[in-house]
């Protein structure tokens, strides 16, 4: 378990002591409340989560690595950008294979429109993230992040 | 027993869910035709069908390990925090506190971007301005502490800099064109959504 998320199970802890201290029923109250917001999410996640079992079995980062080192320019970028919208990948996977990608002589505007997209961009949370907030908000929230992508990567290319 | 014929039901009801049961019958008719793409391909893992549902379990355990801190602050806040406290501190004439609050709880966060959903909608339970609670969702999704700590450490700490500036700042815009191409009707459907929660 990493050092965030020891964090966050200590800032829980600490505020469901206050709780408790404060008033035993209302913290009985909130700890359902808690529990009926996960079990709401449960129908959503399982699809989701064999998406993403779809996606990194038919995605690969030896795949990604063929796509993107070949081409660069502007081309590079927007391959990188469609990449990082379809593929899901763990953190621990995308900054490494970004280093990996860099060594084997893709450039940082392909590499940072790939990662970019990678995090922010999620097809594959697409019916999830209709179900919280409805269509609309969802295209416009991945549409801004696909153009934010672009800019980063406009601007990682004239910077660096 | 009701709770758990409730989500069998939703489950059944939803799309996706035989999308997802389609693709996954897809990968193992590849197996059965004998091609070798994607992990099949290159660390001759036999079956593209068992890879998916295996890396499925795994990512669905790692999430379960992260997530109950997440859902139990989403209960203590649904139940101590008033409507007026959140106004106060993230809704409409919340300002800057409202941009920083939203900034500082998404960039604090740990999980991925699916546990920010109830999350956000929480906030928008309770009189969350829209474009702050959409910074705070794209704050989770990209420039999360531990993520940044992260990245610095893999691809330099210029390339960080440069790339969570870029899109702090259009984020920043962004989230506020959003709000301002949200029709009232969009806004009333989405804090709707919200208020059923």
């Amino acid at each position: 378990m990493d050092l965030s998320t020891i964090i966050i199970y200590g800032i829980a802890l600490a505020l469901l002591i206050v709780s408790l201290v404060k008033d035993r029923g209302k913290t009985k109250k909130a700890i359902k409340k808690g529990w009926m917001a996960f079990i709401k999410i449960l129908p959503v996640l399982i699809p989701l989560f064999l998406i993403v079992g779809i996606v990194l079995s038919l995605v690969t980062p030896a795949m990604i690595k063929q796509v993107m080192g070949e081409e660069s320019g502007i081309i590079g970028v927007l391959i990188g950008m469609v990449i990082g919208s379809v593929a899901f990948m763990p953190p621990f996977v995308t900054f490494p294979l970004g280093a990996e990608l860099l060594s084997n002589g893709a450039g940082y505007p392909q590499v940072a429109a790939f990662m970019t997209t990678l995090m922010a961009v999620g097809l594959v949370y697409w019916s999830a993230e209709t179900k919280f907030f409805g269509s609309k908000a969802v295209i416009l929230r991945n549409s801004m992040a696909f153009i934010a992508s672009g800019i980063v990567a406009f601007v990682v290319w004239m910077v660096m | 027993m009701k709770n758990e014929k409730e989500i069998l039901l939703t489950l059944l009801k939803s799309k996706v869910f035989y999308v997802a049961l389609a693709m996954l019958a897809g990968l193992f008719i590849l197996d059965a035709l004998g091609l070798k793409i994607g992990v099949a391909a290159v660390s001759g893992e036999t079956s593209l069908g068992v890879s998916a549902l295996s890396s499925a379990g795994f990512q669905f355990v790692s999430m379960l390990k992260i997530v109950p801190p997440i859902f139990l602050m989403i209960g203590l806040l649904d139940i101590w925090v008033p409507k007026e406290t959140m106004i106060r501190f993230m809704g409409e004439k919340s300002g800057l506190v409202g941009i920083f609050i939203a900034f500082f709880i998404g960039a604090m966060s740990a999980g991925p971007l699916v546990a920010a959903f109830p999350v956000a909608q929480i906030m928008l339970k309770k009189g969350a301005r829209y474009s702050n609670v959409l910074f705070f969702l794209s704050i989770w999704a990209s420039a999360k502490l531990p993520i940044l700590f992260f990245q610095a450490t893999a691809l330099g700490v210029t390339y960080t800099v440069i790339t969570n500036l870029t899109l702090i700042s259009v984020y920043l815009v962004g989230t506020l064109l959003i709000e301002k191409a949200l029709s009232p009707q969009d806004k009333a459907l989405i804090y709707g959504l919200a208020e059923q929660a």
